[in-house]
């Protein structure tokens, strides 16, 4: 069994009446080299390292090498623990979760690529804020990943989820999708739910470009790892309520896709345009790369 | 279309901040390091393109050096790879090229000393999503990745030669997916290059520098 789109996919899941995650562990079953049981077990070691990368830096801050960030999730965690949270409790802790990742990443500490070191907060943050709130066992959080890497993979296969190629709307934008899809499912949703709230993600970052100040993995990439929990919770409450809205998730990948490629150049990674470009951007970047005496 | 797994969009395990300026970086010094097949004890890093501008801020010359010393790309001693140069005796430095142009922006050469005098050069390109490649070997072209069980021979390039390793891996019942031969020129130094499926056992080393055309034989295994 294979699926190549979105539309391929539910119709597997329609007519096995399985879910999306079942069908992404059969598909590799079916056509890679891994057994139930090493998936498993590779699946639990993507979530210690997730659940390492978005607690460490609440408990120890470090500064980034750029010097841009460094202590915001722990900030971030006890303005809720102090009950001065503005979003609810399973927002306020998935934002703290995935800017904690992205501190690690930038502090050269471990992390997992989902789908990209850049986006890498997202999906963690999503799915350990809800195992939280939502009392979710590791079983259904196994599932929130496997789910989360179909749509994944349908973007990687069909569009892109590269910030170089397609601005940030396809690594966070990519990100923000997945995990939406993942909560879908893990609440009880269903495939045709977890394919609407991808598509809303998707729709609603439309156009994100990227622009990290000096190139680095830093700024603005860690607040935008925070929109990306906070589109993708957004996005799996409306599909769970039954909010429906018109663009199937094979069309609006391909419509991200190619507004990513007419962004112009300074806004796919070349930290030239957008945050990068401001004066302030570049006074920083300056500052940071230190390579002549300007 | 490779068949993309769960793992490749979930993933990898890295140490960040950069799929392509810390990951690959270190995935190169590794291969570099899997290559001279011994400990190192004096290594220069020259950082060409991109690496030579962001090197800093990615950990690209923290990487490189870890992947040197034997570290995978998700090994958290990374970020601490100066001090554990330091701790074993390893010397090494850093040449930051902006000048010079090379084929691909993120590009390093890494010349090292081995503990038993042992040299050995390679120039290593980081393409993408901690993906890498080889592109130079002791001043010579190549193009290999390290992804598949890798045989490099170096040779002269003399008649017989290529028949002789194919006949020792033959005898080996070892599947060739990919063989390549790389010159300087016309009976000049050479390399092959021959990519496996399946594991390259050692003992097929051996039977391949009897020829002597064959200066060095060296194995990255899977």
């Amino acid at each position: 069994m294979d699926f190549i789109s979105g539309q391929t996919l539910l119709e597997i899941c329609k007519k096995d009446q399985i879910s999306i995650s079942t069908a992404m562990k059969q598909r590799e079953i079916d056509h890679g080299v891994l057994t139930e049981e090493m998936i498993t077990e590779k699946l639990n070691t993507v979530l210690t390292i997730m659940q390492n990368s978005a607690t460490g830096p609440i408990k120890e801050p470090r500064r980034s090498i750029g010097g841009l960030l460094g202590g915001e999730a722990q900030k971030v965690n006890a303005f809720r623990e102090a009950g001065q949270n503005v979003c609810g409790s399973t927002l306020s802790r998935a934002i703290a979760y995935s800017m904690a990742v992205l501190e690690v990443n930038a502090t050269m500490g471990l992390i997992v690529a989902a789908p990209t070191a850049g986006s890498s907060g997202v999906l963690p943050g999503v799915l350990l804020a809800l195992k939280e709130t939502h009392n979710l066992d590791d079983e259904t959080l196994r599932r929130g990943v496997l789910n989360a890497s179909a749509l994944g993979y349908i973007l990687m296969r069909n569009a892109s989820v590269s910030g170089a190629e397609a601005g940030c709307q396809a690594e966070v934008g990519a990100a923000s999708a997945m995990a939406a899809s993942a909560a879908v499912e893990m609440l009880g949703g269903t495939p045709e739910m977890c394919m609407q709230a991808a598509s809303i993600a998707l729709s609603n970052l439309l156009g994100l470009v990227c622009d990290p100040i000096a190139g680095l993995v830093e700024s603005p990439c860690q607040s935008r790892n925070a929109i990306g929990v906070a589109n993708a919770l957004t996005c799996a409450e409306l599909a769970l309520a039954g909010v429906a809205q018109p663009i199937p998730f094979d069309e609006m990948a391909e419509a991200m896709y190619r507004v990513g490629k007419s962004l112009p150049f300074e806004l796919r990674e070349t930290a030239m345009g957008g945050c990068a470009g401001t004066p302030t951007g570049c006074t920083l970047s300056c500052q940071i790369c230190g390579n002549c005496n300007h | 279309m490779n068949f993309l797994s769960i793992f490749d969009v979930i993933g990898p395990n890295m140490i960040g901040p950069s799929s392509s300026h810390t990951a690959g970086a270190v995935a190169i010094g590794l291969l570099a390091r899997k290559m001279l097949a011994e400990e190192v004890k004096e290594v220069t890093f020259t950082l060409y393109g991109s690496f030579s501008k962001t090197y800093h801020g990615h950990g690209t010359d923290r990487a490189l050096l870890g992947g040197v010393l034997g570290f995978a790309t998700d090994d958290e001693r990374i970020r601490d790879a100066f001090d554990h140069a330091t701790e074993r005796g390893v010397s090494y430095k850093y040449v930051i090229d902006e000048e010079t142009l090379t084929d691909h922006p993120n590009t390093a050469d890494i010349d090292m000393i081995g503990i038993s005098g042992h040299t050995l050069s390679i120039r290593g390109e980081s393409i993408g999503g901690g993906k890498i490649r080889i592109a130079r070997i002791n001043n010579i072209d190549v193009d290999f990745t390290g992804e598949y069980s890798t045989l490099i021979v170096q040779q002269v390039d003399v008649p017989g030669v290529i028949a002789h390793i194919t006949q020792c891996l033959s005898d080996k019942q070892i599947n060739i997916a990919f063989l390549r031969l790389f010159r300087d020129g016309k009976g000049a130094k050479a390399f092959t290059v021959v990519e496996s499926d399946e594991p390259i056992t050692e003992n097929v080393l051996e039977e391949i520098k009897q020829n002597p055309n064959i200066m060095d034989v060296m194995l990255i295994q899977m």
